[in-house]
């Protein structure tokens, strides 16, 4: 059992007190999710999430693109990775401890500090009455530790830059103001203000523009070549996955029916599920076909 | 031959006044279109490009703020503007020349009754025969489009995605309307369903000779089903041809750039990125529309808009850089205060 | 602030007449302090005289000046309904958003004691109090009995908005900005949760002065300080209906309408203006 005793702490104002960096990233262990309905007299259970296991590996980051249509169970297992809900069985190790050991404010601050997801609907996710800054700077505050407003507008500075924005563009602004697309470049801003391991991404491009898409795709990129941060990118989108991402999962109805390489996967499936999904993609070439 | 659908010049724009703040959205900005018969004509944009406004305009479907400023909507079926058409003349055309396919079945069907009360409340009234002889006829249309016939008795809520949108297609098709708007039909399907859907609608188009216009943001499902695409942005078309030239031949950069960014499997290679967003349609900038992203942009671009020209055959564009051919378009009078509401 | 206030009286005639009123009343509640007779004080003018420009609104039986007596019920009214109002929205916030937020066994709790309070009947528990009371019960203990049970209702509807708030993205991106739970319950949830908050402010001060005035009517409630009810109860004691003093119980009714009212337009029209759907629609969302 892995202890939660304080280790020898890293420079900077964040403590690593309860994980260690050298093992792996994230393991998911026979994971299976099951909700039950129904009354008293005749409940029906069904599995969302059906033992499903891969992991992560820390030395590398990699973009994992976990594919499925809706009712795959995709969006639960992100919620799972991410802490928001506890599976029915099976365990979820972060750099070696499991989640489910995490109790307390500080342990769910500092897990949430290395683990930090993007949500698919930009708009959805900021408070429509609120200033999008607010995020950034509660984020600098909470997870760095950070006091003042200078500190706090220059940590958020620092991490919109990443993204390719600035400072200058967001402050004071309300969502409505910005579009889809810097709306979404914020809330990945917002997630790497606390320097994380790991993002989870639910189909973070599918509500932008076309023409600002690409854009949020080759950030994803980025920050795993440049920042060296691991992506569970998770979508519907195949083409999209093959551009980007270095392994993919295949998810039907709670179970993982491949897993592998992306161009691997995607080019030779051998799944038939896999195989159906293939077929079923559109593309620009069918103009010529018809 | 008539077309089945002629837009001149249509502007409808949104005007906005509350607590003192009054805000013009020019959300249809002088469009001209022309869908031929027995064609499906798809119409492409983005969130912010109008597109939404523009079939609910041609529909007659508004309603204040949003108001006709000018133009003319002329309907292959119609001997007049659809605009100036009575109430009751309106009512009388929607479904049994006019109908539509929306993007969540769910706004078509009654969560509460059975299929086959949708039906009778869409097209009885069109179809004047006795009830059993109606649901003869229902049932001959599910068959030609090969659905069975149980799904009317089924409630929408037990039929799955997919099955619901084909039930909101044949329910659209059932008059054998002359033109059909569709409005991202398919946008919130599985990947799985989109493609066989996108099959019945052109079956049934093929089938029956309607005259439709296709809206979806999704470029490849236009190369799967439209004949013809128009490019809409912040209002505006900016190009127009056959479906395979533009994606073999896009002349203007917007849809350039939509072109190449699409990414297909087999294909890793970087894509690059469009800098800026698209312009609120409350406040667009002057001149060309896009020019504040164009990596092509001229001086006259950014004072005067260009006109749609016809370039090659069926190809319109508007875009100075496309061609020494396009010319300044005419400079837009301001919109009087909306000169027709909209039908009640 | 001011813009706001400015701009609402310019635009909606219902504030602008809610205004009216509600300052209207306030002022009249505030000339008590002028008064030149003590409130308490019977027999210190002639009696019965029918309103003239020396007794504005007359006098009543007892001898008291009627517009200086209605100055004083107005303002102890008054400020009975807002300590009830203040009492019970504190309440009500407190359990509809700790219960909307938490869920779980927290929430059963806390709703379980809310339905409790709900179903208790309110009339006979507070005859109850004055008979168990008696000569102890003072206002400002009737306030606060009235206080901790009137808020049930409204903190099941605060409840609810903070449910379906729950679910909305933007409540985890909050928790996963390290926000504290008070912290997202304070500005991120609040806003939503204000028109509600507001409409049964007004509603609820109506009803505290209403069920303040029935009491007092019926003389459950220290008869000797002048309010609304307790300035009817003496106009029935004196049988004023029969004996024609009509300007006895009109004048404080007409008042504690206007109250009413203006309190009612009030809620109504800044209701509209602080919904979160209008400011969007203003800020051009």
């Amino acid at each position: 059992m892995q202890s939660l005793r304080p280790r020898p702490v890293e420079s900077g104002l964040r403590t690593h007190e309860t994980y260690q960096l050298n093992s792996d990233l994230l393991t998911v262990d026979h994971v299976t999710k099951v909700y039950s309905t129904g009354g008293v007299l005749g409940r029906t259970t069904f599995a969302a999430i059906n033992n499903v296991s891969f992991s992560l590996q820390a030395a590398r980051p990699e973009i994992l693109a976990i594919i499925g249509e809706s009712g795959s169970g995709k969006t639960t297992l992100a919620r799972i990775i991410l802490n928001m809900i506890a599976p029915t069985s099976g365990t979820i190790t972060f750099r070696g401890t499991d989640l489910s050991r995490i109790h307390g404010r500080r342990g769910r601050l500092e897990f949430m500090s290395h683990v930090q997801p993007i949500f698919q609907n930009p708009f959805e996710a900021f408070n429509p009455l609120k200033r999008v800054d607010r995020y950034l700077f509660a984020s600098a505050r909470r997870f760095v530790g950070l006091r003042g407003r200078a500190a706090h507008e220059a940590a958020a500075d620092r991490a919109l830059k990443q993204v390719g924005l600035s400072l200058g563009e967001v402050k004071g602004r309300f969502p409505h103001e910005l579009s889809g697309g810097q709306l979404q470049r914020t809330s990945i801003a917002r997630a790497l203000v606390s320097s994380p391991a790991l993002i989870v991404a639910d189909e973070p491009v599918s509500m932008v523009d076309a023409s600002l898409r690409m854009s949020i795709v080759n950030l994803f990129k980025s920050l795993r070549d440049e920042l060296k941060v691991s992506i569970i990118y998770i979508t519907h989108d195949l083409a999209t996955a093959y551009y980007i991402s270095d392994r993919v999962m295949i998810m039907q109805k709670g179970k993982v029916v491949e897993t592998g390489p992306a161009r691997d996967v995607l080019s030779n499936p051998q799944h038939p599920y896999t195989a159906l999904l293939r077929e079923s993609v559109l593309s620009s070439d069918d103009a010529d076909r018809r | 031959m008539e077309a089945a659908l002629l837009v001149e010049n249509l502007r409808a724009y949104y005007l906005m006044r509350y607590f003192g703040i009054v805000r013009e959205v020019r959300a249809v900005d002088d469009i001209s279109i022309e869908v031929q018969r027995n064609e499906i004509y798809g119409l492409a944009g983005e969130s912010s490009s109008g597109k939404t406004t523009f079939i609910k305009t041609i529909a007659a479907a508004i309603r204040p703020p949003l108001k006709v400023a000018s133009g003319r909507i002329k309907y292959g079926f119609l001997d007049r503007d659809i605009y100036d058409l009575s109430p009751e003349a309106l009512s009388a055309i929607r479904w049994k020349h006019l109908s539509y396919i929306t993007q969540g079945s769910m706004n078509v069907l009654n969560p509460i009754r059975r299929v086959r009360q949708s039906f009778l409340d869409f097209a009885f009234r069109h179809i004047i025969r006795s009830k059993r002889e109606f649901f003869k006829i229902v049932d001959g249309h599910l068959a030609r489009l090969h659905l069975a016939p149980s799904v009317l008795s089924a409630y929408p809520h037990e039929l799955s995605g997919g099955m619901r949108q084909r039930v909101a297609i044949a329910l659209a098709t059932i008059c054998r309307p002359e033109f059909i708007i569709a409005d991202e039909p398919t946008t919130a399907l599985d990947v799985v369903v989109q493609k066989s859907v996108l099959r019945m609608i052109r079956e049934a188009q093929q089938e029956f000779g309607s005259s439709m216009i296709f809206v979806t943001h999704d470029l490849t499902v236009h190369a799967n089903i439209a004949d013809r695409l128009g490019i809409m942005y912040a209002g505006r078309i900016v190009e127009e041809a056959p479906t395979r030239e533009i994606f073999h031949n896009p002349m203007h950069p917007y849809t350039a750039h939509l072109v190449a960014s699409l990414p297909r499997i087999g294909d890793a290679t970087l894509k690059k990125a469009l800098s800026g967003a698209p312009p609120s349609l409350a406040d667009p900038p002057g001149g060309c529309r896009f020019h504040p992203r164009c990596p092509l942009a001229m001086d006259i671009c950014r004072q005067v808009h260009p006109a749609l020209t016809t370039l090659a055959a069926n190809h319109r564009v508007a875009c100075y850089a496309a061609s020494p051919l396009v010319k300044p378009g005419a400079e837009l009078a301001p919109a009087p205060g909306g000169i027709r509401a909209a039908n009640p | 602030m001011f813009k706001i206030i400015r701009d609402l009286l310019r635009y909606n005639r219902e504030f602008a007449a809610g205004a009216v009123l509600t300052t209207f009343v306030l002022i009249v509640a505030a000339m008590s302090a002028f008064s030149p007779y003590p409130s308490n004080q019977t027999y210190v003018v002639p009696p019965d005289m029918t309103p003239s420009w020396q007794y504005l609104f007359g006098t009543t039986s007892r001898g008291q000046d009627t517009f200086w007596q209605v100055t004083f019920a107005l303002r102890n009214s008054l400020l009975f309904g807002f300590s009830v109002a203040l009492i019970s929205r504190i309440l009500s916030l407190l359990v509809g958003l700790v219960a909307g937020y938490h869920g779980g066994i927290v929430d059963r709790l806390l709703m379980s004691l809310n339905d409790t309070f709900l179903v208790i009947p309110l009339f006979p528990l507070l005859v109850m109090f004055y008979f168990v009371l008696r000569d102890r019960m003072n206002w400002g203990l009737l306030a606060m009995i009235m206080g901790c049970l009137g808020w049930p209702f409204d903190a099941r509807l605060i409840r609810s908005v903070t449910l379906s708030l729950k679910t909305r993205e933007f409540t985890t991106q909050s928790v996963f900005s390290g926000m504290s739970t008070r912290q997202i319950l304070l500005e991120d949830h609040l806003p939503y949760v204000l028109p509600i908050v507001f409409a049964t402010t007004m509603a609820n001060i109506n009803w505290s002065i209403g069920l303040e005035v029935t009491l007092s009517v019926l003389g459950f409630t220290d008869v000797n300080t002048p309010t609304i009810g307790t300035m009817l109860y003496w106009a029935n004691q004196h049988s004023a209906m029969i004996s024609g003093v009509w300007w006895w119980f009109v004048a404080p009714t007409a008042f504690v309408v206007m109250t009413f009212i203006g309190l009612f337009l009030l809620s109504v029209s800044m209701n509209e203006y602080i919904d979160p759907r209008s400011r969007l629609a203003r800020m051009g969302a």
